[in-house]
């Protein structure tokens, strides 16, 4: 188990390094992704389950979708082509996939060994988290919702087609 | 069975953040800015979850979810930001953006 958490330590740092130098975004996304996958494994081996799972479903699903789609987004039609048919090298895959290897042979070798030494920390279940989240930390999560309600009226503000709004505005 | 120390996952949060941090002193694009950005934010979480497995508490869980909705509405702002810089400017360049209107 201990192993498992240097390991995947090793492999988030190594991405991590990685994300910095690239100068393609692409590419340091893709290993940006591998880093957080590295860490949910770290949560996995510290007996964090619950905060692994959402590591991978917020984190490395949901953000992570919403850079893909900005940098989609900003390219221009030629140089994007260009950048499609030079993804398909392998020279710009083999890093990532090298090391997600890893981190799925970890899993692999976690199924392996069963339910019984899952974890090298101890366990805190999710029942835990949700009774401290909606006893003590109520008004965290009141406060988490406003954060997020702002976010997301400041972001379709701040996303509006410039030009447009204006013109919108001075017709009505 | 031993269990990780403490500041061997402290050691790693440190080493995550201060490379998210050298990503932001030394990049000039504002995306891969906005993406170290969130491996500081990572590596704070990743310091809250050590401390809370060390004592067993779901505090440090708690407070990682915190940072992930933090994060969340963070980077849909930034990202937000950085579409409108791009229309205007015509380029990721944060030094481009160095000057004040009014």
């Amino acid at each position: 188990m201990n192993l498992l958490f240097y390991l995947s330590s090793l492999v988030a740092v190594i991405a991590t390094v990685q994300v910095i130098t690239r100068t393609n975004a692409v590419h340091a996304l893709l290993y940006l992704i591998v880093s957080l996958l590295a860490v949910a494994l770290i949560f996995f081996a510290l007996g964090a389950s619950f905060v692994a799972a959402l590591e991978v479903i917020i984190y490395a699903g949901a953000i992570m979708v919403l850079f893909i789609f900005v940098i989609m987004m900003l390219n221009l039609g030629g140089q994007a082509a260009k950048q499609e048919t030079q993804l398909l090298t392998p020279g710009i895959w083999i890093g990532p996939s090298a090391l997600i290897l890893v981190l799925a042979a970890e899993l692999i070798y976690l199924f392996a060994i069963g339910q019984e030494q899952l974890s090298a920390g101890t366990e805190v279940s999710p029942k835990e988290i949700g009774i401290a989240l909606f006893g003590p930390y109520v008004i965290g999560v009141e406060l988490a919702s406003m954060l997020l309600l702002s976010g997301l009226v400041g972001a379709y503000h701040l996303g509006r087609p410039h030009r447009h709004g204006k013109d919108k505005r001075s017709d009505s | 069975m031993a269990t990780v120390p403490m500041e061997h996952g402290l050691i790693l949060a440190a080493l995550i953040f201060a490379l998210g941090f050298v990503g932001v002193l030394v990049r000039r694009n504002i995306v891969f800015m906005l993406m170290s950005i969130e491996i500081m934010l990572n590596a704070v979480g990743i310091a809250f979850v050590v401390a809370g497995a060390r004592w067993a508490q779901p505090d440090g869980q708690v407070m990682f979810i915190f940072i992930l909705t933090m994060a969340a509405a963070e980077v849909s702002v930034g990202l937000a930001l950085v579409i409108q810089l791009y229309h205007n400017l015509k380029t990721l360049d944060v030094d481009a953006a160095d000057s004040m209107k009014g």
